[in-house]
């Protein structure tokens, strides 16, 4: 009897503790998820938000932006998030997901920029790029000038281009699940493949080809799929000076004694370059709020005003330092104000 | 004869030379294993250090009376006294992006430092404050080496006219490095200055105690069931072949189980170490029971047959004879399946605990993170004060890994000689 007498104990315990698994209700706190490029900035929100007033800081799950809309667009209730973020603007399909599970009334903010580069190891000089410079280097099949389309013969910068440096062509990048790689493909691979006359005429006759040409990186090891982690690329770049980053903007503010951001089409990555929009890759970060949350989970309006405070997404205030670009003065009053009557979203 | 046995000795010489050549590979192969440990160890022991420190910078703040309702102390504008305080200490700060880096010399939290001192001293009110300040996450590294001065006189994001600043406060002896104490006792921050490590430590105690509490003794029956009462027949080799498969189910796999089973069908509150717990422990569970089968294989059949001849029930048996004898190899399983589980972060990505909490848990249902999980989204964070903060919760979690494993060793060791000395 003895040993049985040890185990009890334990088994007692164990019986309590999962007995102690009563229905004690969760906590309302505002729940956000989304893309992981508004990550660094919403959670700043949140955190000073959670310090500066009475309410729960919110709780923020990085997902990505299409699987945040998903999560988002997944019905009402406490059991789903309250506000989604985004690395681009909600599409159409997802509305109307949205509206299948009854949600109806959704706010949209767009709260600023990010502006994505292409950065190197301060160790060495600085280069101006084309978008077709870098569609040339980093597309799996390019068009030539007779109209056809051949495998991507370029190893070297100088083949592609002679003003570019004669040195290997390495660039390090994301994966395609990344918001950032779909915004890189739109902005800088279809605009350098438009460059091309004849693609423009392919457009119209045969999409997909279009398509395939002008969205499918290399795959033969010059263009290497990095992962998410910004923060090993710019290790990488440090270590190996001949190869380049793409990666956001914040990455490199944080950086700047180590890496630079080489310049697109003339305009280098600078903070005023992309605020004002000349510089050719940035992309709008929006956020989605459930307006039928808005009565039901406390916080929610003190939380947009926080967000859309003049020192906080304002073109000084924190955010900025975080490394988003604001929106323009005028633009940001706009969406501040949507954001205050909760306008519906628009499309 | 003297031929023969010349052949042997050479054989022997062969023989013995082997041997020595082997235990020499023997030797090498476990101190280069331990070489990249203590490699491995000390490279984030290194970088983890700075995390360790926070530097502070003193600041003479004046508590001007009409600043302050004595009434409505709380509500005053802290900020701002901060900010000119600033401006007191270092006039020359002018345009605009001067002012900027000024105020960003200190720490965000410097106006919730003033207003605890203000609501805590109300009659300083009107005398000048000095106050030790937590610096912003630039700073700190600047001060502490961590970023060199460009040739341009700027270090990282400090302009020179900050670096300069910075100087003036370390030739007046107003700036100072201090232990960490925040870094083990607060909740996750953006600012690399306020991020600590607590939250995410009983954000994984908790899923582990969960973790435990469901699958040691689930696993433990079972493997008693499946060893000693089940009939061997078809349907009992499926079971068997099923649960060894399942212990090698890649773990993200039970995250969407956890996801479409815990969250999804039971309403258990997403984000919340009861859920991460209950996942983990389908991730334990198969190690457990294979773990707690083979140490009650390893009982002596003799203990069976003495209990069974001296007219014990095969309940009694089991319960009295055969499982104490085998609960040392079954901890260690247990142990192991748990050191696992603590690593894990693939399946809580599915359940919402990859995200930013700030508040330390406070029950199993709220709203927690782990500690590989802090670490990833440390490391994933533009800001390079995170390295160091990155780098010092792994040192956290290897501490916490072995004082489970410890724990483990000693709670076995105990069982053992216990079961000894009474019954042998």
């Amino acid at each position: 009897m003895s040993r049985n007498n040890r185990l009890r104990p334990v088994l007692i315990s164990a019986f309590i503790f999962l007995a102690g698994i009563s229905s004690v209700q969760a906590q309302q706190q505002i729940k956000i998820v989304g893309s992981s490029t508004v990550f660094p900035f919403i959670t700043s929100v949140a955190e000073r938000f959670g310090k500066n007033t009475n309410f729960k800081t919110p709780i923020v799950e990085s997902t990505g932006s299409g699987g945040g809309l998903k999560l988002f667009c997944a019905g009402l209730g406490n059991l789903t998030p309250d506000i989604a973020s985004a690395s681009r603007r909600i599409k159409l399909s997802e509305v109307e997901l949205c509206s299948q599970n009854g949600v109806a009334d959704i706010v949209e903010i767009k709260i600023g920029f990010d502006g994505i580069v292409l950065a190197n190891s301060r160790s060495v000089e600085l280069v101006d790029f084309s978008q077709r410079d870098i569609f040339l280097a980093l597309a799996k099949n390019i068009p030539n000038e007779n109209g056809q389309i051949i495998a991507n013969p370029f190893f070297n910068w100088r083949e592609v281009n002679p003003n570019l440096p004669d040195v290997k062509i390495e660039v390090m990048g994301p994966p395609p699940t990344s918001g950032t790689r779909d915004a890189f493909v739109e902005l800088i691979m279809i605009a350098g493949c438009e460059t091309f006359n004849w693609v423009e005429e392919l457009k119209t006759s045969d999409k997909a080809a279009y398509q395939a040409l002008c969205q499918t990186m290399r795959e033969d090891g010059v263009y290497i799929e990095a992962g998410e982690n910004d923060n090993l690329i710019v290790q990488k770049l440090v270590a190996n000076p001949a190869a380049y980053g793409i990666f956001g903007f914040g990455f490199l503010d944080s950086n700047t004694d180590i890496i630079q951001g080489n310049s697109i089409a003339g305009i280098s990555p600078e903070f005023e370059n992309i605020a004002f929009g000349e510089y050719p890759v940035s992309r709008s970060l929006y956020i989605y709020v459930k307006k039928a949350h808005v009565n039901e989970v406390a916080g929610i309006e003190e939380f947009l005003s926080e967000l859309m405070a003049n020192k906080a997404s304002g073109p000084d205030g924190y955010l900025a330092d975080k490394g988003m670009i604001p929106l323009p003065e005028n633009e940001h009053e706009l969406w501040s104000l949507r954001a205050a009557n909760l306008q519906n979203l628009q499309f | 004869m003297n031929r023969h046995f010349s052949v042997r000795s050479k054989h022997l010489a062969t023989r013995h030379r082997f041997e020595v050549i082997f235990k020499w590979f023997g030797r090498i192969s476990i101190f280069l294993a331990l070489g990249f440990l203590v490699l491995m160890l000390a490279i984030i022991a290194n970088m983890g250090a700075g995390a360790l420190q926070q530097t502070r910078i003193a600041l003479d703040v004046p508590l001007l009376q009409e600043g302050f309702d004595i009434n409505y102390l709380d509500e005053a504008d802290y900020d701002g006294l901060i900010k000119s305080a600033l401006r007191q200490r270092f006039p020359d700060a002018t345009s605009r992006s001067q002012k900027r880096q000024l105020n960003n010399l200190l720490s965000i939290e410097a106006p919730f430092t003033l207003k605890k001192y203000v609501l805590k001293n109300p009659d300083t009110i009107g005398s000048t404050a000095r106050l030790w300040f937590i610096a912003s996450d630039d700073v700190d590294l600047f001060f502490k080496g961590s970023i060199e001065l460009a040739p341009e006189g700027n270090a990282g994001r400090l302009i020179s006219e900050a670096v300069a600043w910075v100087n003036e406060l370390k030739a007046a002896q107003a700036i100072k490095t201090v232990f960490n104490f925040n870094f083990f006792t607060g909740g996750d921050s953006r600012e690399p200055e306020l991020a600590g490590i607590f939250s995410a430590l009983v954000g994984t105690a908790l899923s582990l105690l969960i973790c435990l509490a469901i699958s040691f003794p689930i696993g433990v029956l079972s493997a008693i069931y499946l060893e000693e009462f089940v009939a061997k027949n078809r349907w009992s080799d499926f079971v068997e072949i099923n649960i060894t498969n399942l212990a090698a189910v890649p773990s993200i796999v039970f995250g969407i189980l956890g996801l479409t089973i815990f969250i999804n069908g039971f309403g258990l509150p997403r984000s919340s170490p009861l859920v991460g717990g209950m996942v983990l422990a389908l991730m334990t569970l198969p190690t457990i029971i294979i773990a707690s089968r083979a140490a009650l294989r390893s009982v002596p059949i003799s203990i069976r047959h003495a209990a069974i001849g001296l007219g014990a029930t095969p309940i009694q048996t089991i319960f009295h004879h055969v499982t104490p004898l085998a609960m040392p190899a079954m901890l260690t399983g247990a142990i192991i399946g748990m050191a696992r589980a603590l690593g894990e972060t693939a399946p809580l990505l599915m359940i919402g605990m990859v995200a930013f909490i700030v508040d330390v848990p406070d029950s199993i249902f709220s709203p927690a993170t782990a500690l590989p999980v802090q670490i990833f989204l440390w490391a994933d964070s533009p800001e390079r004060a995170f390295l160091e903060k990155a780098s010092a919760a792994i040192i956290v979690l290897v501490v916490f890994l072995i004082i489970m494993n410890l724990s483990a060793i000693i709670l076995r060791q105990k069982f053992q000689k216990k079961f000894c000395k009474n019954n042998f």
